[in-house]
């Protein structure tokens, strides 16, 4: 009878002493808050002030919680190589109804990036889903997803995205693991598995003039041994007010780079509308289901301009990317 | 006092004969090819092995994977068996460890191999982003290694003592360097404590992380898109094939070992009849995922996955894929399953056909989904669409694994195979059991 007695004092001084602490910090936090409270009512002056958000919506605020800063000073930051052009977001759009496999673009892209490899950056697939559906011609970049596979899995951050959407290479940092090219399900990287000779790219190199200091925005200028090369969609040219040399070369308007911020798109001939674009043509991505969100929209196939046949007078299997003489 | 010398004469480390002397020169030779090869990649690039832009990997991380592979064989045949208290396992454990240390160590090196830039090796810790799987290799390789070595080290504490007195005039250069590495040890109860505890934390530590190891492994492959490597089943897969190989490595290393130093006392029928069973459990085991990874799917398969399949059951790797999933591990099932089949001498076969079949299945496993991309394969040469090691590939690959071979030998010639004092332990402890029973 005793024990119990003791225990149950016990219990109760025990709870006693819980529920003291548990109102302890409630009042104090009470307290704290009120006082906060009190603190706005004294401090306003009921002059209210109304402004524009971003997003174009007035509001009102009082007028004491306004405070004057300085002009932002991004747009006149300097570009950073990681960061890519503030506030635009790149995308292409790939006509594949106008496509004849003229390999234009190839040849341009081999050109302006000294590609001396034999797997091309830019490549055109015959295509042919399956064997009662019409063959097709499509040309293939590197998608720049904004899910990169290719991201993810690189070690060293060799390999990174950018704000404006650009999937770069850094190839002073690859350490030639190729584990971008197995996660990459658009098999558009490729390797330089030996030295590359790339012309009079090499030949500045070795006469230590004009030392071409190799850069993520301008991929192949130059390529390195044990690295992992691939379409860079052509900041270098961006940044001229050009558009990517696959968009120029390309004599049948194939290929439609833009803006999705602007919501413009263009070919060199025309501008258009990017969503009005893709909805009146139903544009699709590659491989939409893995959920890597490329970069680059493609136009079905339909309505085309010219026979698929005409495009097979310039396919072959395999031809070697021109080499530098 | 005369078993103790009995054991001493039977298990210290002897000079090599003959054929020791020819087996490690043979070794050396495999390896010194292998450099002249690996430097002559160094120079010209990786253009001097058959991998391409879509056979991207080839036998290089094949060959990692089999030694990450046969490096649990210390997870499972040491700390296992001694978490569950087989006694069986005194004379096989130091094998194995050996084994262990040698693998995990090559499975290092062989990683490097296959980086085109090994000399931006750091830029892995400068740059170090933790999502990567390959980050992930780079923390648990080093660890796993630290652990092996000391699940050597640890216990052979007291026999590094035993030896350094044993060789005190036969070679006081040798004993000098036993003492040194014996950490004074006194076998005196209180170093027994510390030394028994410590054995223990490395044998319990080594499972988690030799099962991490091995995960991580499979998920080096199935992180990533790609037909026939994004699989759930991928973890427990290679864990389970990682404990055929390492125990199909343990037999075949055991049995010439046991041939070679005439230990037949000590490693009995008995030990090859236990491990004989464990080695059908692994092979049962790996046969269940085996059904799981490629039987199953191929009901649901869809096009890419059934072209994956199909190159496998019907196509280009069938001679290859059905010679290791009947060699490698169908045969082994049916002729261990028999009493007769766990003899040392048809282990020692069924060991070799098991570790040869886990090679070639993890080089089916790396290059056979590389040459099924999801676009189809276009624009470059003929010869990109397949792969098959080249000269140089080979050469340094024999030599990875000479080099896994010599590590071993070395270890052999300079450290008891059977644990000395354990064994002697045992001895004694097996004849005061029978005194006091009589």
């Amino acid at each position: 009878m005793e024990n119990k007695n003791t225990s149950s004092r016990r219990k109760f001084l025990d709870k006693g002493l819980k529920l003291g602490i548990v109102t302890a910090i409630g009042g104090i936090g009470l307290s704290k808050i009120i006082s906060k409270l009190n603190a706005k009512t004294e401090n306003s002056s009921h002059d209210k002030m109304e402004l524009m958000t971003t997003d174009g919506t007035l509001i009102q605020v009082d007028s004491t919680e306004v405070i004057t800063i300085e002009h932002p000073t991004e747009h006149n930051a300097k570009y950073n190589i990681r960061e890519g052009f503030a506030n635009r977001k790149f995308v292409m759009v790939v006509d594949l109804a106008k496509c004849k496999n003229a390999l234009s673009c190839q040849s341009a892209c081999n050109k302006h990036h000294y590609i001396t490899g034999d797997n091309a950056w830019l490549k055109v697939y015959k295509m042919q889903e399956s064997k009662d559906t019409a063959p097709y011609w499509m040309p293939t970049t590197c998608q720049h997803c904004d899910q990169p596979a290719c991201v993810t899995v690189c070690p060293v951050d060799a390999t990174f995205k950018r704000r404006d959407g650009l999937v770069l290479i850094d190839n002073t940092r690859c350490i030639g693991c190729r584990f971008c090219m197995a996660a990459c399900p658009y098999s558009t990287r490729v390797f330089n598995w030996s030295e590359p000779d790339q012309g009079e790219i090499t030949l500045n190199m070795d006469m230590g003039d004009h030392a071409q200091k190799s850069s993520p925005d301008h991929g192949g200028v130059p390529s390195v041994k044990g690295t992992v090369d691939k379409c860079d969609f052509c900041p270098h040219s961006v940044d001229k007010g050009e558009l990517p040399h696959c968009v120029t070369a390309c004599p049948n308007g194939v290929f439609y780079f833009g803006d999705k911020y602007e919501d413009t798109v263009t070919n060199g001939d025309e501008t258009v509308r990017l969503s009005k674009l893709l909805e009146d043509k139903s544009g699709y991505r590659l491989m939409e289901g893995l959920g890597t969100e490329p970069s680059v929209y493609y136009l079905p196939p339909v309505d085309r301009l010219v026979d698929f046949e005409d495009g097979l007078e310039d396919y072959t299997e395999f031809q070697s990317v021109a080499k530098p003489e | 006092m005369n078993n103790y010398d009995k054991l001493l004469k039977d298990l210290a480390p002897r000079k090599f004969k003959k054929l020791g002397v020819i087996w490690t020169s043979l070794l050396i030779i495999i390896i010194i090819l292998g450099i002249v090869a690996y430097i002559d990649q160094l120079i010209k690039g990786q253009v001097v092995t058959n991998m391409r832009d879509y056979s991207l990997w080839g036998i290089y991380i094949s060959n990692f994977v089999f030694f990450v592979a046969t490096s649990f064989v210390g997870s499972v045949a040491v700390a296992i068996l001694r978490l569950t208290h087989k006694t069986w396992r005194t004379p096989l454990v130091r094998i194995a460890e050996i084994i262990t240390l040698a693998s995990i160590i090559m499975a290092g090196i062989t990683i490097m191999i296959d980086m085109a830039r090994p000399d931006r090796l750091l830029n892995l810790f400068i740059y170090a982003r933790l999502q990567s799987p390959i980050t992930w290799d780079v923390i648990i390789i080093p660890t796993y290694i630290v652990i092996s070595f000391l699940l050597l080290y640890f216990p052979l504490i007291p026999d590094l003592a035993i030896l350094k007195n044993h060789f005190k005039e036969k070679s006081p250069f040798l004993s000098k360097w036993y003492g040194k590495l014996s950490l004074n040890w006194t076998g005196s109860e209180a170093q027994k404590a510390i030394q028994t505890k410590s054995v223990k934390i490395v044998a319990i530590m080594i499972i988690p992380v030799g099962l991490i190891l091995q995960t991580i492994d499979a998920w080096l492959f199935s992180t990533t898109y790609r037909v026939g490597w994004n699989s759930t089943n991928m973890g427990a897969y290679f864990i389970s094939g990682a404990f055929v190989a390492g125990i199909g490595a343990l037999v075949v290393v055991v049995y010439i070992l046991r041939r070679t130093y005439h230990l037949e006392n000590y490693i009995t029928d008995l030990h090859f009849d236990k491990i004989g069973r464990l080695l059908t459990l692994a092979c049962l085991t790996y046969l269940y995922f085996n059904i799981n990874e490629y039987l199953i799917p191929a009901f649901t398969a869809s096009v890419e996955e059934e072209i994956h399949l199909r190159s496998l059951f019907t196509g280009h790797y069938a001679p290859l894929f059905w010679a290791v999933t009947i060699g490698g591990l169908i045969i082994p099932i049916i002729v261990l399953i028999f009493k007769k089949g766990r003899k040392p001498l048809p282990m020692f076969i069924i060991g070799m056909l098991v570790v040869l079949g886990s090679w070639w299945k993890r080089y089916i496993i790396v290059t056979s989904t590389l040459l099924h991309p999801f676009l189809p394969i276009q624009g470059v040469p003929e010869s990109w669409h397949h792969y098959f090691p080249s000269l140089h590939e080979w050469l340094i690959t024999f030599a990875t694994l000479a080099m896994a071979l010599l590590i071993i030998t070395i270890l052999v010639r300079y450290l008891p195979i059977i644990p000395i004092q354990r064994t002697a332990d045992e001895q004694e402890e097996l004849k005061t059991n029978k005194t006091t029973k009589s």
